[in-house]
């Protein structure tokens, strides 16, 4: 039981590291979309898409 | 991917909607000829595959949403430096970032559609969609792109975007859940965290532990509840503190127990560790803030998303304005910031006043529902005043700007709107109404059980009175509700339905009377001209055809779009006036014409003519409309159109429930009577205008009703925001669906069906929380005064007593 000595202040350190990495990953919005991240590895990003032509001056001010 | 459930023979293959007959368009995709149901299906279909993007089609869930074929957008204003002000940030690194709102957004394949389609343009160097909140972060490089291109890239793969205005609100908002989310995650470690400190003392407990080991894990528990009850459950001390400083005990709410139970059982059991005395409660007031920190995340969550889908009002301001440099000169196209004080502009009949302004030339009719609620148009002449963000109806109008922005009346409607927001569904005001009688009862029974064992037990007082606050702690009262409606909204969400106003599950499930639109409500509001019978021998059907074109070019009416496939260009209208339910009127060559009801054609005829004329319609089952002008009748148009498939299921299930229908239309043909005889609707009214719409709600309301509308025009927006509750079809005009309660994103009627039946469950589930919770502290209230509850016990039953009404709740989501 004396080893508890230790080790409860090493659960103090990884509970501040927790809440860090925790705190880490809301400000970078990773919680910001929960429905779409669900369902994007479902796709299949291996259709690679063709080059869009080059925008043309538009004319069409009045 | 459920593509199979999603193919019907006659349904468009991108938006889901039925094919019109005779219609021939197909796009090859992945091989295979899929049939189109609008040129603008096509085109949309057509981008999606020349980008080598087909996989859309195989990754989504729902239908796109059909294209807007009469939205014709002037793209290049949002170049401008004045227009990009409002929501384009220029980086340090020299690139540009600007926040869309995107419509159209129906899955997440929508997501990836756009991501990839975007990221591929040239200079685009970064694309975020959220399908939650329909925005789109995008930064590109200026000098090799510009935002109108990106914006009409958009366009032609089927989404409309829009400049993100309401950066603030949605800020605001973001910074909330955020901040929940923290707490949350703060309470979530801390609880598992002291839980597992509390087990060893528990043990300890039973088994014996020395003094040193358990004082040990009592400091233990000590330091990591603290940051729980100081920071994660700061809100509820915060809430609890306003409540109490209104000191009226009517208005106490559900904060005030928690507060005195989750701080007393705190400082209890630091004085328990300090004093190496008496029992610890960190695992209970641990669990009691994580529990309770859930309930208001969700609540918070369902709040959030109200707010998005309800937008800001002044969003229905347009972004641009047509301003006349001088009286006679042509109309130029400008960003809405650019207009000032003393600009004249023309507002063209179908488009809404980007200002409050005077008029100057011109007379009109003029929607001002949007503000009054009142349907009745006004006629605006010379001279009188016109308000931002109401709709011109009739004809053109050339208007002097008096306000702009924040000093229009559009504004201050805003503010209303956003106060309203934060009313609380009624359902959840049932729980902070016990709550008062609630706080007396457990103050009151701690007194009493305290005194009782002050004189028989002293050293015990303190802790019973300690373990009752920890036992009656009001947690599965306050989870009750939330958690049951935002279960239910969800199931209502996945039913098609977006309820964007709170008291909308409670209403659904009393309502007496469902009100339905004709024309893009039980219809599919595509006419099609099936005959045209010609009068007169001046003029063959196709000229007839050409003449309606001519003067339905510019409006917006479902009756318009018939005719516009057809030739139009061959002749050309001026003076064209549009009357609201009535029909359109133009000058075409030198004779006036009109085309409508019957009764409004035949009043320009000659008066000989006039009391001649056959009124009676060739055919039954369609809506007849008539041609005419000054010599007399032209032609007759009958229109067809076809009936949505959910309307049967749907009223079959009104009947069912003792839910009587109505159908209320603006049509006065017969076709009204045959709809309403074909579908077994005993109430109907033909050419009802919005007033008389509007009256008839009233006056069922008057006579005790609650009423459902299900609309979609914008001469149902009124209507919309009196009944009691409200839906609007998801192809609704924007302003129909800001004015409703709930939005039908499929448009499928039966969903209205499934989610009353969502509706009533709810109220069940609500009622059978709300009792469970008080049974649960009625029981334990004896116990815990007895002596008889341990600090386990409390855990145990607390955090049982809230799963059960979590467990319940979740019922709702089958």
């Amino acid at each position: 039981m004396d080893s508890l000595y230790l080790l409860i202040p090493v659960v103090l350190v990884f509970l501040v590291l927790a809440i860090r990495f925790l705190s880490w990953a809301i400000k970078s919005g990773q919680y910001d979309d929960l429905d779409t991240e669900g369902q994007r590895i479902l796709f299949d990003d291996d259709a690679t898409p063709k080059p869009i032509p080059k925008p043309q001056v538009e004319n069409d001010k009045t | 991917m459920p593509d199979s459930a999603l193919e019907l023979a006659e349904d468009c293959y991108h938006c889901g909607l039925p094919i019109p007959q005779h219609l021939n368009l197909t796009v090859n995709i992945s091989g295979e000829a899929q049939a189109m149901c609008c040129p603008g299906c096509q085109a949309v279909a057509l981008s999606i595959v020349d980008g080598g993007l087909e996989n859309f089609y195989r990754f989504r869930s729902e239908h796109a949403q059909r294209p807007n074929e009469t939205s014709k957008h002037q793209w290049h204003v949002y170049d401008l430096e004045e227009v990009q002000a409002d929501f384009v940030a220029r980086l340090a690194s020299g690139e540009r970032e600007a926040q869309l709102l995107i419509q159209g957004i129906t899955c997440a394949a929508c997501v990836w559609l756009l991501e990839k389609q975007l990221a591929n343009m040239p200079g685009v160097t970064a694309v975020t969609v959220n399908a939650s909140t329909h925005r789109c972060l995008i930064r590109w490089s200026n000098d090799t792109q510009n935002l109108s291109h990106i914006m009409s890239e958009c366009q032609r793969i089927g989404y409309e975007p829009s400049p993100a205005t309401d950066e603030k609100a949605f800020q605001a908002r973001k910074k909330e859940n955020r901040q929940s989310l923290m707490r949350l995650g703060v309470a979530g470690i801390g609880m598992m965290q002291v839980g597992m400190v509390a087990i060893a003392l528990y043990a300890g407990g039973l088994q014996g532990i020395s003094e040193g080991m358990q004082n040990l894990l009592r400091y233990l528990s000590l330091v990591i509840a603290t940051p729980v009850v100081f920071y994660s459950a700061k809100p509820f001390f915060q809430a609890a503190r306003r409540s109490l400083a209104h000191a009226q005990l009517r208005h106490l709410n559900m904060d005030v127990p928690v507060s005195f139970a989750i701080l007393g059982a705190y400082f209890a059991s630091v004085y328990s560790t300090l004093t190496n005395s008496g029992e610890v409660y960190f695992d209970s007031v641990s669990m009691f803030t994580f529990f309770l920190l859930v309930g208001r995340y969700l609540e918070m969550r369902v709040r959030h998303s109200n707010s998005l889908a309800m937008g800001s009002l002044s969003q229905l301001l347009p972004f641009t304005a047509n301003r006349l440099a001088e009286p006679e000169s042509d109309p130029v196209a400008v960003p809405l910031k650019s207009l000032l004080v003393g600009d004249r502009v023309l507002v063209r009949a179908g488009e809404i006043f980007p200002s409050d302004g005077c008029v100057l030339r011109g007379s009109s009719s003029v929607e001002e529902a949007l503000l009054t609620g009142e349907a009745k148009p006004l006629r605006k002449k010379v001279d009188d005043l016109v308000i931002a963000g109401t709709l011109n109806t009739e004809s053109v109008l050339e208007v002097r700007v008096t306000a702009l922005g924040q000093n229009t009346t559009l504004s201050a409607i805003d503010k209303l709107v956003s106060r309203a927001e934060l009313e609380k569904p009624l359902q959840q005001t049932l729980a902070d109404k016990i709550a008062a009688y609630f706080v007396a009862a457990v103050l009151i029974l701690s007194l009493l059980v305290g005194s009782f064992w002050y004189f028989y037990e002293p050293e015990q007082a303190f802790w019973i009175v300690l373990s009752i606050l920890v036992v009656t702690c009001p947690c599965a009262l306050s989870l009750a509700t939330p958690v049951a409606l935002a279960a239910a909204t969800s199931a209502a969400r996945r039913q098609g339905l977006l309820i964007t106003r709170a008291h909308v599950l409670e209403s659904m499930a009393s309502i007496t009377r469902i009100v339905f639109d004709k024309t893009g409500t039980l219809t599919l509001g595509q006419l099609r001209v099936k005959h045209c019978i010609p009068t007169q021998k001046q003029f063959d059907e196709r000229q007839c055809m050409a003449l309606a074109a001519a003067l339905e070019k510019n409006a917006n009416h479902p009756i318009a779009s018939a005719f516009l496939a057809e030739t139009a260009g061959f002749f050309s209208a001026s003076d064209i006036r549009q009357y609201t339910a009535e029909g359109v009127e133009g000058q075409i060559g030198k004779q006036c014409y009109r085309l409508g009801s019957i009764e409004f054609v035949s009043n320009i005829f000659p008066r000989t003519i006039q009391s001649n004329f056959n009124t009676s319609v060739p055919e039954r089952n369609l809506q007849w409309i008539l041609l005419g002008s000054e010599d007399g009748p032209v032609a007759w148009f009958g229109l067809s159109d076809s009936v949505r498939s959910g309307i049967k299921p749907l009223l079959s299930y009104c009947a069912a429930e003792s839910i009587n229908s109505e159908l209320l239309s603006g049509d006065a043909s017969s076709a009204v009577a045959v709809l309403a005889e074909d579908l077994g609707i005993q109430d109907f009214q033909a050419g009802a205008k919005p007033a008389d719409k509007l009256a008839r709600i009233h006056g069922l309301q008057a006579l005790g009703e609650k009423v459902l509308m299900v609309g979609d025009g914008i001469n149902d927006a009124p209507v919309l925001a009196g009944a009691d509750v409200s839906i609007a079809m998801g192809a609704a005009t924007d302003l129909a669906q800001t004015r409703a309660d709930a939005v039908l994103l499929n448009n499928n009627l039966q969903a209205i069906a499934r989610v009353r039946g969502i509706a009533l469950k709810t109220r069940i589930i609500i009622r059978q929380n709300v009792t469970w919770a008080l049974c649960y502290n009625a029981l334990a209230l004896p116990l815990a005064a007895l002596g008889m509850v341990p600090p386990w016990a409390a855990a145990i039953g607390m955090s049982a007593s809230s799963l059960v009404v979590t467990l319940n709740a979740l019922r709702l989501n089958r």
